[in-house]
């Protein structure tokens, strides 16, 4: 039924890069799914070695290495701690690409990434009937973080806490934007990002509302669609092609200096993860990719760096403290440390008080988190131990899907402990 | 064989998620760090406790299954490679409890998975000191140090893994379990078997439990940098400070090529006209550590040092001994496959070694970068090469081979660190002669007689 030999010829494209990992096992240091359980299947080595075998044609089981590329968080800690600097992030995102297009992606897959991520309005559409009906069905669990949990067990929901979609989402309840440079001299696009969108609006709301009252140009959408990050790890090419272009179109009626977004998972997409990509797409579309990622920054780096905010005045009272997680495709893919450190550090009412290793995955790695619940939350369990070890009321991140993460871990803690973005922290006291 | 039942069996003792059959993951464990082809195991072990360890043996050696045990899989010289037929990897890692660390008596009690450098954390914070530190520190298990002798940077004057071992308590083919040593400094009772399972790789006995050796942490250290325009010179110093009376916990060397290399990777601001530079550590009392630094630093000079960079605090420490981090992954960025090799000499025979080396890539044209211990002779060069030009490779082939006789020709030794394997064990008669090499497969027929523990290792089939 399969010409492997087929497969043999597709994964010669990633030949080049599979062939500098020297197979030193240092990636086994690095990776969180390793930590927890001791495979080599789960380590970068381990998939790097079983896809050179089905290149070689002596492992005749697509199946099963797509089942193994699967469990892996693409956090890109192994890539950051790789000695001969293989790029695994490629390998593994194009090798999902190669499989799949070699066996067909499954129905549910197809049916949501190229089903709803890539047709924005059908996506809205789901999560406000879904946000209308989640009452009946879910209870608020923990005040301070807001989550909910399945008021019923079933075999998806567990007993995850989790944010609750919010009932009006940033898209309804904001205007497209396209407002000129102010004072600041500066013009900034906003790309909102799903979970932005649909779980924490507030959020969006406040860098809105932060760039206007700093005097910056905002050239906001609020048709944008998702980064493509899901469809290339299910290894969807269709779909991530898709999502591209059309965020291109978008992006292409407005004018502006830096592209932020309040999440480091799509800033690393965009970086990253789209310039790598140039063969799925024109010579054209490509120098429009290079030049949309060359702009785009986290929004703490833009803050602090190229808008230079300034500290705010103290408000007086008692100090709270706040443990900061760094995400893993900030700290890790983009280098993006000190900035939203340095953000929370503007607000004297703040005190910043570092958790042991705080580098460490959370354990979320978007889909990974819905596909492999337990193992995810077991890679948290550390994470959370760490947070709850500081003294920390608030913990911050900026990223969204690791919110989504802290959230969940943190909910059963009693701790009362608040999971906020640093843009939450600056904004909430400027009021 | 491997039927069913017997798949079934193991099963039943490991329990099933323990028993890895599929073939996406048994390719996982067809490779270890060598640079040699990978052989598939027919199946997949991962005992989670000391009893199914034992049987996991037992039941392997009833059935004739030729047992592989695997801890990280960093070996270098391919001695986790599986066997070609019937192989069985059994996996040590999740036997990784520290089961105890005795500050009075100075010992340490672990199971065979626990990774070095955590068990070294563990060890400090408790306020005492296991000095081995291997390059794999971070993912190697104990076990597996022991198992291969592992060194690393503070051999010359800490000694090496074996050194650290007080006891081991390890199962035989037939799933007994065999006790060795003891939790006390003194120990005369018996054979000492556990001085012979050190360096075995494998082939005599499955580790459950190691007994180490813990001493009390330097107070203080200080670090430097010397750097010289010959090999000349920086190995006459090398041989002056330890005539000197002097042991530096560390002394390391890079060559023109690894500086070079280093210094486009880093631009740390590395002197990369220099053809030799060492680093050298010295640790102890705080009036010893400064007595030898100024003598060490004497030494440099009399010996021709061009520059001696000292570090004055650990910001500069820190900077000083990036660049020997840097060495290998610098060099292994390079050129797709990096080739490590450890033939090792008498100290003093180091100009000699490191000359010989650059002859014999010169002589193959091959890229060769050479760093590492030059305070006990332990030189790692380092050939840059791509696997897939097979003309190439035959060439690097040839010169490893030379690499071997020069070192055996100095006097030194085929392996200083990263053991014998498949890799080194044709050269073994060279070395040992046929009479060693005789005992020591009578040694492994009386206690393996079916040869079913890493055949083919160390001492060939």
């Amino acid at each position: 039924m399969q010409d492997l030999h087929r497969l043999a010829e597709m994964l010669r494209e990633i030949e080049e890069q599979m062939v500098c990992c020297m197979k030193c096992g240092m990636c086994q240091a690095a990776c969180p799914l390793y930590a927890q359980t001791g495979r080599e299947a789960d380590v970068a080595r381990g998939k790097i070695a079983l896809l050179e075998d089905l290149s070689k044609e002596i492992l005749n089981d697509p199946v099963g290495v797509q089942r193994r590329l699967d469990r892996c968080l693409l956090c890109g800690s192994c890539q950051a701690a790789c000695p001969s600097g293989v790029k695994v992030m490629q390998i593994l995102i194009k090798a999902k690409l190669i499989i799949n297009s070699y066996l067909g992606l499954p129905f549910w897959q197809r049916l949501i990434f190229r089903g709803m991520l890539s047709r924005p309005k059908l996506f809205d559409t789901l999560s406000r009937i879904a946000a209308k009906f989640q009452v009946p069905f879910v209870k608020s669990s923990n005040r301070a973080l807001g989550s909910s949990c399945a008021r019923v067990q079933t075999s998806f929901l567990k007993d995850r806490h989790f944010p609750s979609l919010a009932k009006t989402p940033l898209h309804s309840s904001r205007q497209n934007l396209d407002t000129p440079r102010g004072s600041s001299q500066l013009k900034v696009a906003m790309f909102t990002g799903c979970l932005v969108d649909k779980l924490f609006p507030h959020l969006g709301e406040k860098v809105l509302d932060l760039l206007g009252r700093e005097q910056v140009g905002v050239f906001a959408p609020m048709d944008v669609v998702c980064c493509g990050i899901p469809a290339l790890a299910g290894g969807d090419r269709k779909a991530f092609v898709r999502l591209v272009k059309r965020n291109l179109q978008i992006f292409e009626q407005g004018e502006f200096d830096y592209m932020i977004t309040s999440c480091a998972t799509c800033t690393s997409t965009i970086r990253e993860i789209w310039p790598l990509m140039a063969d799925m797409f024109t010579e054209e579309e490509n120098a429009k990719i290079n030049q949309l990622a060359q702009k785009t920054l986290d929004v703490n780096q833009f803050l602090v760096d190229k808008l230079g905010v300034s500290s705010l005045p103290s408000k007086g009272g008692e100090q709270k403290k706040v443990t900061y997680h760094d995400p893993c495709h900030l700290r890790k893919s983009l280098g993006v440390v000190r900035q939203p450190r340095e953000l929370i550090a503007k607000n004297p009412d703040l005190e910043l008080q570092e958790m042991a290793e705080p580098e460490r995955c959370c354990g979320m790695g978007g889909s990974f988190n819905l596909k492999h619940y337990d193992l995810s939350r077991k890679i948290g369990e550390k994470k959370r131990d760490n947070i709850l070890n500081t003294d920390a009321d608030i913990v911050s991140t900026s990223c969204p899907a690791c919110m989504v993460q802290l959230i969940d871990l943190l909910s059963e803690s009693g701790r009362g402990i608040q999971v906020k973005h640093p843009v939450e922290l600056y904004v909430d006291d400027t009021r | 064989m491997l039927s069913k039942s017997v798949i079934n069996e193991f099963k039943r003792i490991l329990g099933n998620e323990n028993v890895m059959t599929e073939a996406a993951d048994r390719h996982a464990y067809s490779f270890d760090s060598a640079v040699l082809e990978p052989v598939v195991p027919e199946l997949v072990l991962a005992p989670g406790d000391q009893q199914s360890l034992g049987n996991a043996v037992r039941l392997c050696n009833e059935n004739g299954l030729n047992l592989t045990v695997r801890g990280a899989g960093t070996n270098l010289s391919g001695g986790t490679i599986p066997s070609k037929e019937d192989g069985v990897v059994l996996l040590t890692n999740s036997l990784n409890q520290i089961l105890e660390i005795n500050t009075e008596d100075l010992y340490a009690r672990v199971e065979p998975g626990v990774i070095t450098a955590q068990f070294a954390r563990a060890v400090q914070e408790k306020g005492l000191f296991y000095p081995p530190d291997p390059g794999s520190q971070t993912i190697s298990t104990l076990a597996g140090n022991v198992a291969e002798n592992a060194g690393g940077l503070r051999g010359l004057k800490y000694g090496v893994t074996k050194n650290y071992v007080q006891g081991i308590d390890f199962f035989d083919v037939n799933g007994e379990l065999i006790k060795s040593g003891s939790r006390t400094v003194k120990c005369a009772t018996g054979f000492n078997l556990s001085d012979l399972m050190i360096s075995s790789e494998g082939t005599l006995g499955v580790f459950s439990e190691i007994t180490l050796k813990l001493i009390p942490p330097p107070q203080t250290r200080q670090s430097m940098l010397a750097i010289f325009d010959s090999i000349d010179r920086a190995s006459q110093t090398v041989s002056a400070i330890i005539a000197n009376k002097i042991l530096p916990c560390t002394l390391e060397f890079l060559d023109n090529f690894t500086i070079r290399a280093v210094e486009e990777f880093r631009q740390a601001g590395l002197p990369t006209h220099a053809e030799a530079l060492l680093l050298i550590e010295v640790d102890g009392h705080e009036a010893v550590v400064k007595e030898e630094g100024e003598k060490i630093r004497q030494i440099c000079q009399e010996h021709g040092a061009s520059d001696l960079q000292i570090a004055e605090d650990e910001a500069q420490r820190d900077l000083i001994w990036q660049a020997r981090r840097d060495a290998l992954p610098a060099l292994a960025r390079l050129k797709p496959t990096t080739v490590l090799e450890d033939a090792t000499v008498p100290r003093s025979k180091i100009p000699d070694m490191a000359g010989a080396i650059q002859d014999i890539g010169k002589k193959y044209d091959l890229t060769i970068g050479t760093f590492g211990h030059a305070g006990d002779g332990n030189l790692h060069p380092t050939i840059l090469t791509d696997k897939r030009d097979k003309e190439e490779y035959a060439r690097v082939e040839k010169a490893i081979d030379e690499i071997f006789e020069v070192a055996l020709s100095l006097g030194g030794t085929l392996s200083g660190e990263h053991g014998i394997g498949l890799a080194k064990s044709r050269f073994m008669e060279q070395e040992l002669g046929q009479g060693t090499l005789e005992y020591s497969k009578k040694i492994k027929k009386a206690l393996d007689p079916g040869n079913i523990l890493n055949p083919g290792k160390i001492i060939g089939e």
